[in-house]
This record gives C-alpha cells, sequence and structure tokens, in this order.
C-alpha cells in the first residue's frame, strides 16, 4: 500500500510547526492563521480518507471477515543500538487509531479555525505572537498524531513527551503573565513526574520480555499478508508464559514484575489524564488561551492516558489486579472532579473539572471491562465516550471561548441572561450541556450508557457510583448553563458595546460540533471498534438508559430550580453545609497538600539540608585548596625579579649542585 | 705527537666557562648575545669531538652540529631584532635596566 498520505498526515504539521515557528516573523499575521488553518485542514482530509479506507475500503489488510485488522503502513529503523535492539517510527493503523486520527483533526482544525477570531480584540487587532501561536498548535497536533499511530512503546513515549512539552509552550502563552508562567511549569512538572513512572514502567517491561513493538504484545501476524496483525490475547498471554513462568515469576515487593510495569505504565497515563493524586495541572492550565483548553481537554493530551491503557489492553486483561487498581482510580477521580465542578465560579475551571470527571468515565470504563461481560462492552464503551466527548466538550470550550471573548471575564458573575444576546452560543451551549448530561438523543447519552452498562455487569457498587457522578454531572452543567444564560437580567452597561455573537470563523465550528453531538450517537460503534478488532452489535439496554436518563432528568430540573431565576435558594444550601462547599470551593484542598509537602517536607526538610551541605563542606573544600594555592603564590612571586641576570645565577648555582651530588653519589 | 681527546674538550670548557662569566657579567645586551654564542660553539665542538672519537664511522654528531649552528644563526638574528626594539622603546640596552618582565 501506497504510504505517501499517511507519511503526510504527519509531515505537514511538522512542517508548518518549522515554517511558521522560524519564517513566521515576516508573515502577516493574517496569512499566518490561514496558512495554519488551511494546512490542518489538509490533514484533515488526509485523516478522513485514510479512515474511510481503513473502514469501508474492505481491504484485506484492514479486514477479515468482521474481525478488524492491525496494519503498520511504515515502519523503519530510527535508532539501532545493536542487535534486536532498535526503535521504530512507524505508522499503525488499527480501528483505535483511525478512530483517533478522526478525532484529534477535527477537533484541532474546528481550534485552528475558530482562533483565527479568537486570538484577535474586539477592534481586528491580532494578538501578540499570533504566528508562534500558529505554530505551537501544529505542533502540538503533530505530536499527538504521532502519538496515537505509534507502533511500539518507545515511539509513544517519544511523542507522549513532545505532547507534554507542546502543552507547556501552549498554556504558557501569555508568558507576561505569572499565572501562565506557573500553570505551563505546573502541567510541565506534574506530567514529567508521572512520566518517570511510564519510563520506568517501559523499562521493566522491555526487560523482561525483550520487545517494545505493541504488535509483539497484544496481536498475532495474519497468514499471507505482510505487516498484518490481528490482536489476539493469547499474544499477550504467550508473551507472559514465555517470559514470566519459565523461570519463577521475578516478584517486586509482593506483586509480580509485570503488575509493577503496568501499575507504573498507568501512572503516566495518570499523569496526562489527570487522575486523582495527579489532577492538580489540569485546572490550571486553563490559563492557556481558551482554544487551546479545548484542545487540550478534548482531543488531545488528557486522552492520551486512555489511549495508552486501550493500546496495551490486551496486556492489561493478563494483570485484572491493575485494571482493578484503574477501576479504582477512575471512580474516585470521576466522583471527586463532580464534586469541585458544583461549587467553581470560573466557568473554564467547571469545565476542566467536568473534563477530568469524564476522562475518569473512560478510565473506569476500561478498568470494568472483562471479555466475558457482554462481549467487552467496556472497552467499545470507552473507545465511543472519548470520541463523544471529544465532540461536546471541545464544543463547550470554544462555547465558553465565545462567552469569555464577549464579556472579557471567566466567571459567570459577570455573565447572567446572556441569552438574548448571544443565541448561537446559546443554542450549541445548551446542546453541548445536554449531551455531556446524558439526554437523549444527544451523542452523551449513548456511549454514558454504554459505560453504565458495563460498570453494571462488572459490579453494582461500581454502577451505582458512576450513575450518582453522571447525576452529578448532569447537575453541575445545568446550574453553569442556567448561571450563565439565566439567572438574571443581563446588565448592559453600554447599549453599544452589548455581548452579542461572534464572527463567523468562531461561531461556525460551534455549529458543526453541535450538529455531530447531535448525531454522533446513532453511530454503531460496535462495528468499528472492540477490544478484540470482531465486529459485534451492542444493543442499548433500555432499563440502564431509562434509569440514567431519569436521574439525569431529576439532577436537571434540581439545576433548574435552583439556577433558573434569581433566588437564595444556592446561598442557603451553601451556608447549610459550609464544610462541605469549602471544601469543594478549593477543590478539597489539593493544591494545599501539594505546598505543604513540596514545600514543607521535600524543601524544608530535604533540600535545604542538602544545600547547606554543598555549600559548607563541598564548595568549602575547593574554596580552602583555591586560598592555598593564592596565598602560596603571593609569598614566593617576589623570586621573579625581572633581571634576567639573576635567573642564570641561580640556575647556574643550582646545575652545579645537582652535578656535584651526582658526582658525590657515583663515587 | 698524538693529539688525545683532552686536547679538545679542554679548550671547549674553556670557551664555554667564559661564556658563562660574560653572560654573568656584561651589562650590554650585545656582549651577552655574544656570550652565549661562544657558550653554544663550546657545545658544538663537544658533539664533534664525541663523535669523532667515540664513534669514528659515523657522521650523525657533525650534521648535528650544523643543524645547531643554523638555528644559533636565526635565533641570534631574532634576538638582535629583540634588542634593536628595547633600544627604540627604551633608549637603552643595559639588561639591569630592563626588568618590566616580572610579577
Amino acid at each position: 500500500m501506497d504510504a505517501t498520505i499517511q507519511i503526510l498526515i504527519l509531515a505537514i504539521p511538522l512542517f508548518m510547526f518549522l515554517f511558521l515557528g522560524l519564517l513566521g516573523k515576516y508573515l502577516s499575521h493574517k496569512l499566518a492563521g490561514i496558512l495554519g488553518t488551511t494546512a490542518m485542514g489538509i490533514v484533515t482530509a488526509l485523516a478522513y480518507y485514510t479512515a474511510y479506507l481503513y473502514f469501508f475500503s474492505g481491504d484485506p489488510h484492514f479486514q477479515d471477515g468482521t474481525q478488524r485488522l492491525q496494519y503498520i503502513v511504515f515502519n523503519p529503523v530510527w535508532l539501532e543500538f545493536y542487535g534486536n535492539l532498535h526503535i521504530n517510527i512507524g505508522f499503525l493503523l488499527d480501528p483505535i487509531s483511525a478512530m483517533m486520527l478522526v478525532v484529534i483533526t477535527t477537533i484541532s482544525f474546528m481550534v485552528n479555525l475558530y482562533s483565527n477570531a479568537y486570538m484577535r480584540d474586539h477592534h481586528g487587532v491580532f494578538e501578540k505572537g499570533f504566528q508562534r501561536y500558529y505554530a505551537f498548535l501544529a505542533l502540538f497536533s503533530f505530536s499527538m498524531l504521532g502519538l496515537v499511530v505509534a507502533t511500539n512503546i518507545f515511539q509513544m513515549y517519544i511523542f507522549w513527551e513532545l505532547v507534554g512539552a507542546s502543552s507547556y509552550l501552549l498554556i504558557g502563552f501569555y508568558y507576561t503573565s505569572p499565572a501562565a508562567v506557573s500553570a505551563s511549569k505546573k502541567a510541565f512538572i506534574v506530567t514529567r513526574f508521572a512520566d518517570l513512572g511510564f519510563l520506568i514502567g517501559i523499562l521493566v517491561l522491555s526487560y523482561y520480555t525483550g520487545v517494545f513493538s505493541f504488535m509483539d504484545f497484544t496481536s498475532a501476524p495474519v497468514e499471507g499478508l505482510a505487516d498484518t496483525f490481528k490482536i489476539s490475547t493469547d499474544t499477550a498471554a504467550a508473551v507472559l508464559v514465555n517470559k514470566f513462568t519459565a523461570s519463577p515469576v521475578p516478584m517486586f515487593m509482593g506483586c509480580s514484575v509485570l503488575t509493577w510495569a503496568l501499575v507504573l505504565i498507568f501512572m503516566g497515563g495518570m499523569g496526562k489524564s489527570a487522575m486523582l493524586p495527579l489532577h492538580i495541572w489540569l485546572p490550571d492550565a486553563m490559563e492557556g488561551p481558551t482554544p487551546v483548553s479545548a484542545l487540550i481537554h478534548a482531543a488531545t493530551m488528557v486522552v492520551a492516558g486512555v489511549y495508552l491503557v486501550a493500546r496495551l489492553f490486551p496486556l492489561y486483561l493478563q494483570e485484572t489486579a491493575a485494571l482493578e487498581i484503574v477501576t479504582v482510580v477512575g471512580a474516585l477521580t470521576a466522583f471527586y472532579a463532580a464534586m469541585v465542578a458544583c461549587a467553581q465560579v470560573d466557568i473554564k475551571r467547571v469545565l476542566a473539572f467536568s473534563t477530568i470527571s469524564q476522562i475518569a468515565f473512560m478510565m473506569v470504563s476500561l478498568g470494568v471491562c472483562r471479555p466475558e461481560y457482554h462481549h467487552g462492552v467496556g472497552y467499545m464503551a470507552s473507545m465511543f465516550h472519548l470520541f463523544t466527548h471529544a465532540m461536546f466538550k471541545a464544543l463547550l470550550f470554544l462555547g465558553a471561548g465565545a462567552l469569555i471573548h464577549a464579556v472579557h471575564s471567566n466567571n459567570y458573575t459577570a455573565m447572567h441572561g446572556l441569552r438574548k444576546y448571544m443565541p448561537v452560543t446559546h443554542w450549541t451551549f445548551l446542546i453541548g450541556c445536554l449531551a455531556i448530561a446524558g439526554i437523549i438523543p444527544f451523542s452523551g447519552f449513548f456511549s454514558k450508557d454504554e459505560i453504565l452498562t458495563a460498570c453494571g455487569e462488572y459490579s453494582t457498587l461500581v454502577y451505582i457510583w458512576m450513575s450518582a457522578v453522571a447525576a452529578l454531572t448532569a447537575f453541575y452543567m445545568f446550574r453553569l448553563y442556567f448561571l450563565i444564560f439565566w439567572w438574571k437580567e443581563h446588565k448592559v452597561h453600554d447599549p453599544h458595546h452589548a455581548p452579542h455573537d461572534q464572527p463567523w470563523c468562531m461561531t461556525l465550528p460551534l455549529i458543526f460540533l453541535a450538529l455531530v453531538s447531535c448525531v454522533a450517537g446513532f453511530i454503531p460503534f460496535g462495528d468499528f471498534v472492540t477490544f478484540n478488532g470482531e465486529e459485534h452489535t451492542f444493543d442499548l439496554d433500555w432499563t440502564v438508559a431509562g434509569i440514567s436518563l431519569t436521574v439525569a432528568l431529576i439532577s436537571i430540573a434540581v439545576a433548574a430550580k435552583m439556577y433558573m431565576k434569581e433566588n437564595p435558594l444556592p446561598d442557603k444550601m451553601a451556608a447549610a453545609l459550609p464544610r462541605l462547599w469549602d471544601w469543594c470551593y478549593h477543590r478539597f484542598y489539593w493544591d494545599e497538600l501539594y505546598m505543604f509537602i513540596t514545600h514543607r517536607i521535600i524543601f524544608g526538610l530535604v533540600c535545604k539540608p542538602i544545600a547547606w551541605f554543598d555549600r559548607h563542606i563541598i564548595d568549602g573544600t575547593m574554596d580552602a585548596f583555591a586560598a592555598i594555592t593564592n596565598k602560596a603564590s603571593c609569598a614566593i612571586k617576589g623570586l621573579q625579579s625581572g633581571n634576567v641576570q639573576t635567573y642564570v645565577w641561580v640556575y647556574l648555582i643550582g646545575a652545579l649542585l645537582l652535578g656535584t651530588v651526582t658526582y658525590i653519589c657515583l663515587l | 705527537m698524538d693529539l688525545n681527546i683532552l686536547c679538545y674538550l679542554i679548550p671547549a670548557l674553556i670557551m664555554f666557562c667564559c661564556g658563562v662569566y660574560g653572560f654573568i657579567t656584561r651589562k650590554n645586551m650585545i656582549a651577552i648575545l655574544i656570550s652565549l654564542e661562544l657558550m653554544l660553539n663550546a657545545v658544538d665542538i663537544n658533539f664533534v669531538v664525541f663523535n669523532r672519537f667515540l664513534f669514528p664511522g659515523s657522521m650523525e654528531g657533525m650534521f648535528f652540529t650544523l643543524f645547531a649552528i643554523a638555528i644559533a644563526a636565526a635565533e641570534t638574528a631574532l634576538a638582535i631584532a629583540i634588542i634593536v626594539n628595547i633600544f627604540r622603546a627604551a633608549k637603552n640596552i643595559d639588561v639591569r635596566e630592563i626588568t618590566k618582565m616580572k610579577f
């Protein structure tokens, strides 16, 4: 198969990054924006074409009857060490990577288009660094595309780090604002810390198994076709049997090293996907421009963790202990983030916590997936939710960006009652809220229902827990919606500057994403993505669906009662539960806890003594050497008098003495 | 009469000592340079003599001396140039006055 299109999908964003980054300042702002958007548009078209070929062409490389296969488009050796130890950079087409290509390029194109208008002020003057912004967007898209098509775990790690670096650049885009700078540093350090776990996990796994390639972990080659594989849990089992049970299973602190490796790899996913102890970077990442938040939260970065677990899923299936950890972490995070989202004032922070909560949904869904439960519905549900969530969360963020652009504030206190002024934003935002709350027929309903079905199959406790989170989701999203668009009449200070809908290149992405959110739920996702590639039609479980729909509607009704018209009820409730309200409002004091640990314990008790030792003992020794040398040379410098004949005298006498001594000794 | 090795080495030694004496006692830089040449030539004589008496069959010492003479000539040219420049700068070539090159 010709690989030109797939090469271009990766090459165009990389080229645009280099081109705009190096030559951007010689281009006009407008041209840079148009170039960046056009390039992303082309990549989107190519990615759609690739996904279309993969899913619908019926090529024997892609499909064998009802089973979807994995096909390596290209996979050259990039770094060769010795023997069979080498790192490849390749392009893997399989159900989840093809789906991710569509998601990433769609969202990225929408964000590129939207930013043309968002990154200007009301007079149409472009923001400083506009070209740099587009260069970074291209880099971000490139990194994420490279991540999802990775053929081996090391390529994934490389692009994983690139995603981290480019998110650092974008979050810190307003580098003159200290908040943005510290937010970008926080995001980088926290995810980097998590990536340490990921790296150790990779090293442990590859040390014991001796392979890097995903195909060697999770798939079996298809007879007669080169570069084509089918997903197979037998391979994962065989890898483990050969490597881990031939000799006694290597153990470390009571667990097998495989469990450790998978948990450590999941730790990398926890950092990128903002799971519970490592979530603190994500709310702060809101300091970046709003379209960047849409990109980070919808299509790239945060779903990387889910994607990683999904990619290695056959291995995780062999170690259910690791999957249980995934479930527990996901469930706790989902509930925590939903609680916090109920009490935030900054609309972008509400959306940030809702992202954390929804990503946790996907994690739980992967964690509860077992092949024996309903044909592994959890895996498909997780990927389905990833897809629908990407669309409606991008919609919500871009809508929030339009609102922020109109009122120049992130807080809903400055908004209230905007529905008359910004009708397009209002309707699209409402669709986004309905989708995330899980109301039929919007996309979130279908994917969330599949997740809840999967949870129900696994355990009733998880099902009830996640249903409660879903109810909270509906509540906080509609709290946000009513506080922005209803609550009370909007105060317009100057009739000439009333908030209004934004230009077409900002509303068009909103409308497009809203349409996708309306119809995406009807995609028969099981025909495309399942845990083993086998097509399977999943029927909607109407008991689960009915219950979740009722719960969501009740939550929306409660939100409407509390926030539709201005009333003292919310304040009264906050006053009635002051402790709970404070804890939610302050995000359960996680940031304070981290500050305490880093500043008091690590800096104060560990780093300070080490710094003292370095300054006084190590530096002191070196300083003493220098001082002694200095003193000695000062004392003897008078010998160099400048009188040449004195030197000759001294030399002569010395030579004669030496000669005499030698002579005496020889006698 | 039979010339033994000492007939050569003793004049060379006297020449060398004259050179050392001159180098240490003269004030004029040109005189010091001449003393230096004296020492150098004394050493050259030694080379030739040792070659002639210890290794009569070979010529290395002789050739080595030729090289030494050539290099000495170059060195002298250099030294004269330095002395001329010092004279231009200080109007003086008394070595005891020129003590700027010190700590």
